[in-house]
């Protein structure tokens, strides 16, 4: 097959895998959890099949459809896409056997549903890692806000919709209101969408509308959520955990701060934003978000809002390192996004795995929970760790990328704000360790408990490993990122 | 070999109109509506053709009984018509085909011939007005459709129908009275009705005042029949009493001629030849149309009842619709056409979902529908799709208007970066009422016993579904609509000096 219908293929699966596991849940859960299993599995394979013919320097792409004029469905598996697809589409199958743990450890009810928005999600997630142009990028980008809807409002009573429609409402006001007329702006002036390397924009905007332009696009893209866009993300922790977990740290968050790194990248061209002083901002307001959304985690007493606060803050780690604007923090950007999904995805398993088998959500009632459940803490630990960015976790590597990228940039308000995080983050996860790790519980537990379902601490006993397998193993990513800086200076 | 494509223009309206008579006399259950379908999917075919014709670069013209205009009836389709009557025919052939059960629930059985027969003659009024090339027979086919039509709205068992369906008479009435007097002005001082001669021949006595005052009475009077904001007043309770079958055929088309009529007169009659027309017409139009883009949007949001939200509604998209010609430049006609056909595509599958919900619950305030979506997960979904394709979620057909629309505003420079922003607001509107829609079918408590709710007929969801599809189809693969959108803009704006 060549790369053209591989892409194809990758978009379609988790598609047909929605319509097969719509119908193997008539003949029962355990069919349609193999049919989950299965499209997973096979949209993996789909996806990593493209990383040869990428990493000698081919491009596949696939054309479907022109819109209007200038405007198509277009795709192209570039570095950054194909990072982002394959993260997406092999996690999705250590998610897998976490839900399937976790939506029968906990009775859920419409367990049929989740399973195909989920798979509708890949697909749209796909889509945006693949997307050859603004249009097609968001297109997807609202396939994915939509698909994920039904995922967060999932429970159905009054305060889960009411989560919910705060989710759907700043992520849908945020890309109508300011994505989309940022992106017919684009195709206005330049006549043309398509991601290329070096940007398309040079020339044809010029002065405070360069900044205007990419606020448009910062806060337009309300995925990312740098602050004041973030509201969504704490409200969407109503949803399942297995939703939080892949969705909510991985594909959705990162197809966001994704975006605002291709439009960077390949819509401004960094060079030309670098030389054009009126996009300067966007360092201090990803440094502010990384600092206030700290803070506010410092607070929280609930688990998954913690864990929800301290994405917004991770996120905005990679919003800084793009905003840089030096070859060294678009590595480390890129890097950041395979780090931070690894350790916040097992994060976020872990407190799924407390809920499952001790319905605990809040904080003080983890004490001493690590000895019931010694490895679920033991990932939690781990995933911690690579959060705050200490050897020998993935977090670390990219922190070392963005450290020297901002030093390239002599950008000391980026040194001193992953200084100060780095610190914030200590603070809000190494008090959670100790308590868990050494402090006694204070009640015994109304019901004995020990370990969640063997598929829950499967899938994040896997995460955890992968995030201290990346500080090792992080060779092949770097070989293909490096490819993304090629064309800058 | 005969040509018998050279005939479809005249088939077109003659086909509908002739079945009328004809459905009348079938009185055995069912028959009726049988003929009126045939009928109504023959025009569509007809429609098809034509298109096709078209899109090979094909003008039809047609002089009946090979009388040559501007003596003879001249009837002709350019890309502009054909779009139109496509949206017309396509609309009476789905509405039909899945109200069937709706409209045998509405009409006694014994009324049923005299209640397919309107309908079809208000199919032969609508399609007649795009085909025909002299303002005269426009405005004779503009009382066929307006007649029939009311007796379709009143058609039901509904008696709030009854004083709705008055109040669009009379405005109805006034609209047409003012296109008869316009055209009445204009004769007098050319002496002719053709539309292309008067044209030609308005140029010399433009400067008249009878001209001036013709070309107030046919704005005004058009801007009523189209239900321009703040002229809308009648639409909302007629959509909303009328029965639902009706209201999608309606909703899709009826308000939907009236603006190609308007556009096609002012463009092709007035434009070229009075002076400073063009900047007036601007000027008129962009005001109204960003208030009804904003009032009704507004009005919609607190709306109870889902059909006069979508009614409401409505009176929003004519907003965009008029906006775009405003602009009075290539892309914002083309916006203005191409929204023309994808509104109605969007608007008819939310009344075709409106229909299928319908068929099971008691009414159709929001607090009647909560929770159907459980016992009615198909009509639900068809409701969410389409209601996507009206707030202009991309992948659907209503992106692709909005996509132009906004790039016309661009073009505009200042004023288009507020006009941006209206576009937007309107759309968070439409975001605000569609997913109250969806928030209380999915998920607000039932008020009544859900248990007696089944699926909606499967004949209904099948053409409520091909809808669907349909508005998802335009979206990603436009092509047909567009060309056909960007030579009715060509066409109309060729004859501006």
């Amino acid at each position: 097959m060549n790369g053209g219908d591989l892409i194809l293929l990758a978009l379609v699966l988790p598609l047909f895998g929605a319509v097969g596991i719509a119908a193997a849940s008539r003949i029962g859960a355990n069919a349609r959890e193999a049919v989950t299993l299965l499209t997973a599995g096979a949209l993996a394979w789909a996806v990593w099949s493209l990383v040869p013919e990428l990493m000698q320097g081919g491009r596949p792409s696939l054309f479907f459809s022109e819109i209007v004029p200038g405007v198509e469905i277009a795709f192209k598996v570039e570095p950054l896409g194909m990072l982002f697809a394959a993260l997406a589409s092999s996690l999705w199958i250590i998610n897998s056997i976490y839900s399937i743990g976790y939506m029968r450890g906990n009775n859920e009810s419409n367990q049929t549903r989740f399973y195909i928005f989920f798979a509708v999600a890949l697909a749209a997630t796909i889509g945006i890692a693949f997307a050859d142009n603004l249009f097609t990028l968001f297109l997807f980008y609202e396939v994915l806000t939509l698909s994920t809807y039904p995922l967060v409002a999932h429970k159905g009573d009054a305060k889960t919709v009411r989560s919910a429609r705060v989710y759907l409402g700043v992520l849908l006001t945020t890309s109508i209101g300011l994505l989309l007329p940022a992106i017919i702006w684009v195709y206005f002036v330049a006549g043309t969408g398509t991601f290329t390397a070096g940007g398309i924009l040079e020339g044809k905007v010029a002065g405070p509308a360069v900044g205007l332009l990419l606020g448009l696009f910062v806060f337009g893209i309300g995925k990312a959520a740098v602050m004041p866009v973030h509201r969504w993300l704490p409200a969407a922790m109503v949803a399942p955990t297995p939703v939080s977990a892949l969705l909510h740290a991985v594909a959705v968050v990162k197809a966001g701060v994704f975006t605002i790194t291709k439009v960077i990248i390949y819509i401004f061209g960094v060079d030309f934003l670098f030389a054009e002083p009126s996009s300067g901002w966007l360092v201090y307001v990803a440094a502010f978000t990384i600092i206030a959304a700290s803070i506010v985690a410092l607070r929280q007493q609930n688990l998954k809002r913690l864990l929800a606060y301290s994405t917004i803050a991770q996120l905005s780690y990679v919003v800084m390192a793009t905003a840089i604007l030096k070859p060294l923090a678009e590595i480390g950007a890129a890097v950041h996004m395979v780090a931070h999904a690894f350790g916040k995805i097992t994060l976020f398993f872990a407190a799924g795995a407390i809920y499952t088998a001790a319905k605990k959500t809040e904080l003080h009632q983890l004490r001493g929970i690590a000895r019931r459940m010694p490895w679920t803490m033991a990932a939690f630990t781990i995933g911690a760790l690579s959060m705050i960015g200490v050897p020998p976790t993935g977090g670390f590597v990219s922190k070392w990328y963005i450290l020297a990228g901002a030093f390239q940039a002599d950008n000391y308000v980026a040194i001193a704000t992953i200084i100060a995080s780095t610190a914030l983050n200590a603070a809000y996860f190494l008090p959670i360790i100790y308590m868990a790790w050494f402090l006694k519980e204070d009640t015994p537990p109304t019901k004995e408990h020990g370990e969640a379902p063997f598929a829950v601490v499967l899938a994040l006993t896997i995460t955890a490993a992968l995030t201290l397998a990346f500080f090792f193993l992080n060779g092949p990513v770097l070989k293909l990122e490096r490819q993304l800086m090629q064309g800058l200076s | 070999m005969i040509d018998w494509s050279v005939h479809l223009p005249a088939l077109q309206v003659i086909v509908p109109m002739l079945s009328a008579p004809f459905a009348l006399l079938l009185r055995p259950r069912g028959l009726a509506w049988a003929a009126a379908v045939a009928a109504s999917l023959f025009a569509f075919a007809i429609a098809i053709m034509l298109t096709l014709g078209v899109l090979a670069g094909r003008n039809f013209v047609y002089q009946m009984g090979n009388w040559p205009a501007p003596y003879g009836i001249e009837l002709g389709v350019d890309a502009f018509s054909a779009l139109v009557l496509l949206v017309i025919t396509g609309a009476s052939s789905l509405a039909l085909l899945a109200g069937r059960r709706s409209l045998n629930a509405d009409i006694e059985e014994e009324r049923q011939p005299l209640f397919y027969a309107a309908w079809l003659l208000a199919l032969a009024g609508l399609v007649g007005i795009p085909v025909a090339a002299d303002a005269f027979n426009i405005f004779v086919f503009m009382e066929i459709s307006s007649l029939a039509s009311y007796v379709l709205i009143a058609g039901g068992p509904d008696r709030r129908a009854l004083p709705a369906v008055f109040k669009y008479l009379i405005m109805g009435t006034i609209g047409a009275t003012f296109y008869l007097i316009g055209i009445g002005l204009i004769y007098l001082m050319t002496g002719t009705l053709n539309l292309a001669d008067m044209e030609l021949r308005i140029h010399e006595v433009a400067d008249q005042k009878p001209i001036l005052v013709a070309a107030g009475f046919v704005t005004i009077g058009l801007a009523l029949k189209a239900a321009v904001f703040p002229l809308h007043v009648w639409l909302p309770n007629a959509y909303t009493y009328a029965p639902n079958a009706v209201t999608v055929f309606l909703a899709a088309c009826a308000t939907k001629v009236s603006l190609y009529l308007l556009l096609r007169f002012d463009f092709f009659v007035f434009q070229p030849n009075l002076v400073g027309h063009d900047v007036q017409f601007s000027y008129f139009l962009m005001p109204l149309a960003v208030l009804a883009i904003l009032i009704a949007s507004g009005v919609a949001l607190f709306e109870q009842n889902i059909k006069r939200l979508l009614a409401y509604s409505s009176v929003a998209q004519i907003g965009y619709i008029l906006l775009g010609a405003s602009f009075v430049t290539i892309t914002g006609l083309t916006a203005s056409t191409v929204h023309l056909f994808n509104h109605a595509l969007a608007k008819g599958t939310l009344f075709l979902a409106v229909g299928c919900l319908a068929t099971q619950c008691t009414g159709l305030r929001l607090s009647d529908l909560g929770g159907v979506a459980k016992r009615m997960p198909w009509t639900a979904a068809a409701f969410v799709v389409a209601g996507f394709s009206l707030i202009g979620i991309p992948g659907t057909a209503g992106f692709v208007s909005k996509w132009y629309l906004i790039t016309a505003a661009l073009e505009q420079g200042s004023l288009g970066i507020a006009l941006v922003a209206v576009l937007v607001i309107s759309s968070l509107m439409a975001v605000v009422y569609i997913w109250r829609i969806v928030e209380s079918i999915y998920f607000a408590e039932p008020c009544t016993d859900l248990s007696a709710v089944r699926e909606a007929p499967p004949a209904m969801l099948v053409f409520t579904w091909l809808a669907v599809l349909a508005n998802v189809y335009f979206g990603l693969v436009p092509e047909v609509p567009v060309a056909l959108a960007s030579s009715a803009a060509e066409t109309l704006l060729e004859h501006l000096p």
